[in-house]
């Protein structure tokens, strides 16, 4: 048992954390989420030679290897300066996906170029009026004489209109499959937009389009849907938990040095008090997320153990989220909800990450149902 | 990064948990499952089992029947204590004035003291706070006097914690009243409870028991030589001391094992028509309990995991306060579980049906509103994580 970071780890770290804080400060990331894709091709391309967009794949698929901790790490320096590049979205999930179930010829297509920064391969998978499930049933796939093709719409898909490849789930017969799209395939409409926290999403519309299988056979493909998204949801509570930690901060030095009835909101117990309770949130969330990345990178955890990991790395990163979000806001008062300052956007982000995969309310409900297992393990 | 145990620190734990549940009176340990009151003959006859097995002290220098335990190994004896539902050696003999004697006592007080104490051959209480000096100890007022060889002490402590059954007292007295600051004035001073002057009142808490005092001192005489370290120096034995006091305080291992009752309890109610544990409300509430509950757990293993530099870890401050804030929730829990039935609480077991479990379900919670106070309040928590940690 061993919660710390061994030296090339640090070194892993601190590369990441020095491109990252030198690409942005808050001026510079209004200015790039501006402008479309919503993110920093340049930043994009420089993580992808310190190799970061490869950590998690094998060598042989054009990876590096490595596991769920340097994914944590990364995840984290991104959620420090909320870096909009979509690394959870389109290396943890998208990549995780194809590495999982993709062909070796398909992973050595896809990944190598992803890992390069070259291609930028995204899940298309939430579907309107469904939420956080890991079927698909809005779109469906049908088998021809040419090949597959997809027929209905993907909402919201992150970065789905810059996305070069699109890995796209579909009902198919005995269930869900997935399947690779060009972004230039026949029936492929693409509406991009901004969301609240400065990234972007699009709108999918996938008519007749023609589409490759991932893997081999049409078996269902739920509980590898499963497992990228429990595997996503981990790396997102540490890009949460960097958000957080920067919320804190901030808020901490804004005590500090702003001043009311002449003198430092610090010296008012009623503000230092909810500082310290965001300081007691933050840290339960970082344990119970270094806590799942273990778990997920531990030899023998079974799907289930996983999962649950997940779920309960997602419970409080979306309790501690919301609030460290919202009084990192009320404690600087007007300023915080302000698009010109900070820590809204932080406020901002840590709200898009609760709903993307699932919230704490949902997760309580997955819980419930285990709650019948035992005593809750901490070191199986 | 690792999440396994090692294998040596995985038959550590074997070995306790063996200890603890095969070793230690099933009795006993079933008296502390179903929250009655520990007598004084079950701790000490417990006390004296671990200390026969170097299970009492081991977080002593070795010398005084310490062990050479990493602190995760220390972690998992108390984890495995707690779970096992032992009583835990007595805080004030393992935790506090043992500590303290062993890092400032002279040769001679370390013979005296240190093997009965460990033994609980001793039994200590502690003479700290007063009615005027609670969260804010150092302005105490209890005065000891140099007279001759002695130090004649007046004045008064309460919350002394089975303070009916000591047989000692170490007790924070202001020697030196025209210290420039409060805290320099103070002095730890040591004597026997029958001392001529030391009077004792009980003090009954909510839950209908004794197990807190006041204790008055009266031209209590204390030979010079019953003065722990330096004179004026008291202050700094007393952080020490209730640093140490805070070690193990988050208490996961009963927690987990309140709710691990709370859940067996649930299946034993009916509400709407069905075994209240099949209730989506109350599985939720659980699986939320049971998600802090580890998030606490984990974090109380990053410290352990990474004090062995001797630098106390930040985030040690969080144990206390959301150990606290999980025990009462846990209590709390198992007193909605019991629904009406926890009005039974005082009945005796031939006046009513009511299960045991439910009877005492209000009375814990209500006992348990203390665990957030001692220790350092929660408040106290919160100032010095704003002060120390958050610079503010």
């Amino acid at each position: 048992m061993d919660f710390t970071f061994d030296t090339e780890q640090h070194a892993l770290r601190e590369a990441v954390a020095g491109l990252l804080q030198r690409a942005y400060d808050p001026e510079k990331r209004r200015a790039v989420t501006k402008d479309e894709p919503g993110f920093d091709e340049k930043t994009w391309s420089q993580l992808a030679e310190m190799g970061v967009l490869g950590l998690p794949f094998a060598e042989e698929d054009g990876g590096m290897g490595a596991g769920q901790a340097e994914v944590a790490l990364v995840a984290t320096e991104i959620g420090k300066v909320l870096a909009p590049e979509p690394f959870v979205e389109s290396v943890v999930l998208a990549g995780g996906l194809v590495a999982a179930v993709g062909t070796a010829e398909q992973r050595a297509e896809l990944l190598g170029p992803l890992a390069e920064g070259a291609s930028l391969v995204v899940f298309a998978h939430a579907e309107p009026g469904s939420r956080w499930t890991p079927t698909a049933t809005g779109v469906t796939a049908a088998q021809g004489a040419d090949g597959w093709t997809l027929t209905g719409v993907k909402e919201p898909v992150p970065s789905g209109a810059r996305a070069d490849v699109l890995v796209v789930s579909a009902a198919v017969e005995g269930g869900t499959a997935l399947f690779v799209v060009r972004a230039d395939a026949a029936g492929l409409t693409r509406t991009g937009y901004r969301t609240h926290d400065g990234t972007r999403a699009a709108r999918v519309t996938l008519d007749g389009t023609p589409a490759e299988l991932l893997g081999e056979g049409t078996a269902d493909r739920t509980a590898d849907v499963e497992l990228a998204l429990a595997r996503a949801t981990v790396a997102y509570a540490h890009e949460a938990v960097g958000a957080m930690q920067t919320a804190l901060t901030t808020t901490s030095e804004y005590l500090k040095t702003r001043k009311q009835f002449g003198v430092p909101l610090s010296k008012f117990q009623a503000l230092t008090f909810r500082a310290a309770d965001m300081y007691v949130s933050l840290e339960l969330v970082r344990s119970i997320a270094l806590w799942a990345t273990m778990v997920l990178d531990a030899e023998g955890s079974s799907p289930e153990a996983v999962l649950a990991a997940a779920d309960r790395a997602r419970l409080q990163t979306s309790k501690a989220g919301r609030h460290i979000g919202k009084e990192a806001i009320q404690l600087h008062g007007g300023i915080g909800v302000t698009a010109e300052y900070s820590v809204g956007h932080y406020t901002s982000r840590l709200t898009a990450i609760d709903h993307l995969l699932g919230d704490g309310a949902w997760a309580t409900g997955r819980l419930a149902e285990r709650i019948d297992a035992g005593t809750v393990e901490a070191l199986p | 990064m690792q999440l396994h145990l090692s294998p040596e620190d995985q038959a550590f734990r074997d070995e306790m948990r063996t200890f603890f549940t095969t070793q230690v009176p099933q009795s006993i340990r079933d008296d502390v499952a179903a929250h009655r009151d520990v007598t004084k003959e079950q701790y000490v006859e417990v006390q004296q089992i671990l200390n026969a097995a170097g299970l009492a002290v081991p977080h002593w220098p070795a010398e005084w029947g310490g062990r050479d335990w990493t602190p995760l190994q220390r972690h998992i004896w108390r984890e495995e204590m707690q779970l096992a539902a032992v009583p835990e050696p007595l805080a004030f003999n393992a935790s506090m004035i043992g500590p303290v004697i062993a890092a400032f006592g002279n040769q001679e007080q370390k013979e005296r003291f240190l093997p009965e104490t460990a033994n609980l051959d001793i039994w200590w209480c502690q003479g700290f706070s007063e009615p005027d000096a609670g969260s804010d100890l150092a302005s105490l007022r209890t005065a000891a006097v140099r007279d001759g060889e002695d130090w004649v002490v007046n004045g008064q402590k309460t919350w002394t914690t089975l303070g009916q059954h000591a047989d000692w007292i170490f007790c924070l007295c202001r020697t030196d009243p025209g210290a420039e600051k409060k805290q320099r004035g103070i002095s730890l001073l040591v004597f026997p409870m029958d001392t001529p002057g030391v009077t004792l009142r009980p003090i009954e808490l909510l839950d209908g028991g004794f197990e807190v005092n006041e204790v008055f001192f009266e031209d209590v005489r204390v030979p010079a030589e019953n003065l722990i370290g330096e004179e004026n120096r008291g202050w700094d034995y007393a952080k020490f001391l209730l640093g140490n006091e805070r070690v193990g305080i988050a208490r996961v291992g009963a927690t987990k094992r309140m709710l691990v009752d709370a859940k067996a309890h649930a299946t034993q109610i009916t509400s709407g028509g069905r075994p209240l544990i099949e209730d989506p409300s109350m599985r939720a509430r659980i699986a939320e309990l049971e998600t802090e509950l580890l998030a606490l757990e984990l974090t109380a293993l990053r410290v352990v995991s990474n004090s062995s530099d001797g630098k106390p870890n930040p985030a040690s401050s969080v144990l206390k306060l959301r150990g606290s804030e999980l025990q009462q929730a846990a209590t709390e829990l198992i007193v909605d579980i019991a629904g009406p039935l926890s009005l039974a609480s005082f009945a005796d077991d031939e006046a009513t049906d009511v299960p045991e479990w439910a009877r005492s379900a209000t009375p814990e919670f209500l006992n348990y509103r203390k665990v957030s106070i001692y220790g350092g309040s929660n408040e106290v928590q919160r100032t010095i994580i704003a002060g120390t940690i958050l610079g503010l």
